[in-house]
């Protein structure tokens, strides 16, 4: 029962900033602007939360920080891909590489800590919320896993219910899907492309900025170059398995985090007949499976249709 | 005087040199169809987007139900009872019709409220007007008719009394384009007031009531449809007389040219494009393949023209055998060789290179040929001297060789594209949509140029969309439907439903 737990607990903390990221990158896809700038957003968000987390010694101020940080850089990939038209895949990549570099100089010109913050204490941290009555309740393994997590993961959870009610059944929803698949007929029905796809940018950043400050507010305690480690990679990988849906991206996104859980438990083990298997083998199961969900289990994937092509009027 | 439901006054419109629209005077009845015609860059559409809002005028009044107003977008044409039926639908494929029909009105923040009013208000409009469109189909899988309907009923939703239709039966069957007629007299009979936008003047006469005739940016007649015929109204369009009539003398078939035999194509996912074709083609006549377009025509030209090999069959070229030719270079080239040349339908993607000069083009596909080789290079002087001619028998306009052929007009396009597979005095001509965005003066040159091949004794297998052009041109009439020949008859007894009826797959 512990190893069930363990697991399950792990995959559920992992999956939070993947299931963020996916919903984040939902919005800008749908809208129809490829994200790959996510790895960027999470990392700029991460920076920005530990900075300022520390400064402030508050979780909630990090957190706001994050999150204006994770819109400011979803504001410069709206600039290039919705305002200039510019190719959305090189805009995505050269946010990313700025990001990476950019972090690590700013943390040494600041902290002289070799390219990482300050450890935070305790107060700047989200912790674990441990109410009194959870071990009453909470009988197996699988009941057991949903408490004792911080506010972020709850968070998390809120919201998958929240983006698939806005996604499917608001106006705004409505829209940001019209403009995904046909920006003409949003645009000859009077709704501003654009300003929708602003829009859908402004809160995957927003989104982005909470995944990015999990990592450090609620798990390191610090930042780390390169911390996000593909993470965004990976959670656009699980939209596109989840074939842009919110519930099928967040499966995606559990799978991604129980494969992971898994391969640090596998790592040292000794299998009869082969030995013990190198990690960097078992850490790599992961991306591994991203390949082969991808590449074998997908059936059809179908894309927003307007994806990656910029809007320009044509009449 | 009836009321005006819209009236423009000495409205100007540029774009840089351009004078798209020379001081614009007309009005629309109200509770009629007025047909606007002219031909393509007669500058209708852009009469149509300063209405709609998507251009603002540069001078000039415009009047809606007798007063002046500016439209500034197409937002505003819609709050001022203005609605548009464009030519390319613009529907989101992947939504029910009802989700289509709220987009942009959905009236609150959250949709299943805004869903409901709207699936009450579409039943009355469905019923008021007999348009029979299931709310909850997915737009994507309707039939083109059936997807123009909900376009309609989307104006109609936003409250239109005025309709703008573009083009609206390119893409549908004879049969489609008469029920969307019966449903235009529907509402001009409930009172609303109906523009439609066409280059088809058989259309003009059978259904509007007053007729407005574009070119070059002005107005050249306003008119009553009742008060002219046909062939007035294609004067007045091209500027000049128009022999509409083809004179057509009997064919005299000759040897067989083309057997083609049992011609099947499944693509990569297993769908069948080509089902069984059969048919022959021979010297000195013309075999046109009517069909609503996406039936096969396209995939039978390309296999035919060597773009495509064939999954299984026969196909017979002068008593050789095509389908199983082992060929060094590619195929395409290797049937140009042999004597098959092709226009292809997609005359941008596939006929020309858009960015290169008009000589360039004169000789793509030929580039091989010594008379324009000098070794390894091109023979600069000779491929000029080759085009220039072109441009002269042709007429091509404006006559310059050092051109980028995207610059010229599509019928003219089409007349270096003509020249050039000619040129090459080709056994069998397969020729897709030879008039496609074409203007009514280049048509006529193209179809007597191609009556004159057949006259020549070459065999000329034509794919046109066009029903019109087919049942002028062709001697046998070949109908596809869903990739199989649906039927074939001569052109003499050929009638536009006989071929609808065929089109629509009815035996």
């Amino acid at each position: 029962m512990d190893m069930i737990f363990s697991v399950l607990d792990a995959t559920l903390r992992v999956s939070t900033p993947l299931v963020l990221a996916a919903l984040a990158g939902l919005f800008s896809e749908r809208s129809g602007v490829v994200d790959l700038a996510l790895e960027g957003k999470m990392l700029a968000a991460a920076f920005a939360a530990a900075c300022v987390a520390y400064i402030a010694q508050s979780p909630w101020v990090g957190l706001g920080a994050g999150i204006a940080a994770g819109m400011a850089v979803a504001m410069l990939h709206g600039v290039v891909s919705i305002t200039y038209n510019g190719n959305q895949l090189i805009s995505g990549v050269a946010i990313n590489m700025m990001v990476s570099g950019v972090t690590p100089v700013l943390a040494l010109a600041w902290f002289q800590q070799g390219g990482r913050t300050p450890t935070l204490s305790d107060d700047a941290r989200f912790t674990a919320i441990e109410l009194p009555f959870a071990d009453a309740i909470a009988h197996s393994a699988v009941l057991k896993t949903f408490f004792g997590h911080n506010i972020l993961v709850y968070l998390a959870l809120l919201l998958i219910f929240v983006v698939s009610w806005v996604v499917y059944k608001s106006r705004f929803g409505l829209r940001l899907r019209a403009v995904g698949e046909n920006p003409h007929a949003a645009d000859a029905a009077g709704i501003s492309v654009k300003g929708v796809r602003y829009m859908a940018q402004a809160i995957g950043g927003a989104l982005c900025g909470v995944a990015g400050a999990y990592l450090v507010l609620a798990q390191t305690g610090a930042f780390i170059q390169d911390m996000t480690a593909g993470k965004g990679y990976l959670a656009l990988a699980a939209l596109i398995f989840g074939k842009w849906r919110p519930w099928s991206a967040v499966l995606g996104c559990l799978i991604f985090a129980f494969t992971d859980a898994i391969q640090i438990r596998l790592q040292g083990v000794e299998l009869p007949l082969i030995g013990s298997i190198p990690d960097a083998f078992i850490q790599a199961l992961p991306y591994v499976l991203t390949v082969v969900l991808l590449a074998g289990f997908m059936g059809r994937a179908v894309a927003p249709k307007a994806i990656g092509v910029p809007f320009v009027k044509s009449r | 005087m009836a009321e005006l439901a819209i009236e423009l006054i000495g409205v100007n419109k540029h774009f840089g040199e351009v004078h798209a629209n020379k001081n614009i005077t007309f009005g629309v009845r109200k509770g009629t169809v007025h047909g606007i015609i002219g031909e393509n860059g007669a500058g209708k559409s852009t009469l149509m987007s300063i209405i709609y809002g998507y251009y603002q005028a540069d001078s000039g009044t415009i009047k809606i139900n007798g007063k002046a107003e500016r439209i500034r977008s197409s937002h505003a044409a819609i709050g001022l009872g203005i609605g548009m039926v464009h030519q390319h639908f613009m529907l989101v494929d992947p939504f029910t019709v009802l989700e289509n029909i709220v987009l942009g009105a959905e009236g609150g923040m959250t949709l299943d409220g805004s869903l409901a009013a709207a699936r009450t208000h579409l039943q009355k409009l469905n019923q008021d007007y007999g348009l029979q469109v299931d709310p909850d189909a997915i737009v994507g899988e309707l039939g083109v008719g059936t997807q123009q309907r909900v376009e309609i009923l989307k104006t109609l939703y936003r409250g239109a009394d005025v309709l703008i239709l573009d083009e609206p039966t390119a893409v549908l069957t004879p049969q489609e384009a008469d029920d969307l007629f019966r449903i235009l007299r529907l509402l001009r009979e409930q009172g609303k007031t109906v523009i439609l936008i066409t280059h088809k003047l058989r259309e003009v006469m059978d259904i509007t009531d007053d007729v407005t005739v574009m070119r070059a940016g002005e107005i050249v007649g306003q008119v009553r449809t009742a008060d002219v015929t046909k062939e007035d109204l294609a004067d007045l369009m091209v500027g000049r007389k128009v022999n509409m009539h083809l004179d057509k003398a009997a064919a005299v078939p000759g040897e067989k040219v083309l057997g083609v035999s049992g011609l099947n194509l499944v693509d990569g996912r297993g769908v069948a494009l080509l089902k069984d074709i059969s048919f022959d083609l021979h010297a000195g006549e013309i075999v046109g393949i009517a069909g609503v377009s996406g039936n096969g025509q396209s995939e039978l030209l390309e296999v035919l023209s060597g773009m495509r090999d064939a999954t299984s069959g026969s196909v017979q070229f002068k008593g050789q055998e095509l389908v199983t030719l082992k060929t060094r270079e590619p195929k395409a080239a290797a049937y140009r060789k042999l004597g098959i040349a092709h226009i292809p339908e997609d005359r941008s993607r596939e006929g020309m290179v858009k960015d290169f000069m008009t000589f360039e083009n004169a000789i793509l596909g030929y580039h091989d040929d010594p008379s324009v080789r000098r070794g390894f290079l091109f023979n600069r002087k000779a491929i000029i001297e080759r085009c220039r001619r072109f441009i002269d028998e042709f007429d091509v306009r404006p006559a310059l060789t050092h051109r980028r052929i995207g610059l010229f007009s599509g019928g003219n396009q089409q007349k270096v594209i003509l020249a050039r597979e000619i040129h090459a005095n080709p056994d069998l001509l397969l020729i897709g949509q030879p008039t496609r965005g074409v203007d009514i003066g280049a048509i006529e040159f193209i179809h007597k140029r191609l009556m004159q091949l057949r006259d020549e004794g070459k065999a000329l297998l034509l794919v046109s969309v066009e029903l019109d052009e087919i049942m002028a041109l062709s001697d046998r009439i070949i109908v596809m439907n869903g990739g199989a020949i649906s039927g074939e008859l001569p052109a003499a007894e050929a009638t536009a439903t006989s071929l609808g009826l065929l089109m629509g797959g009815h035996k």
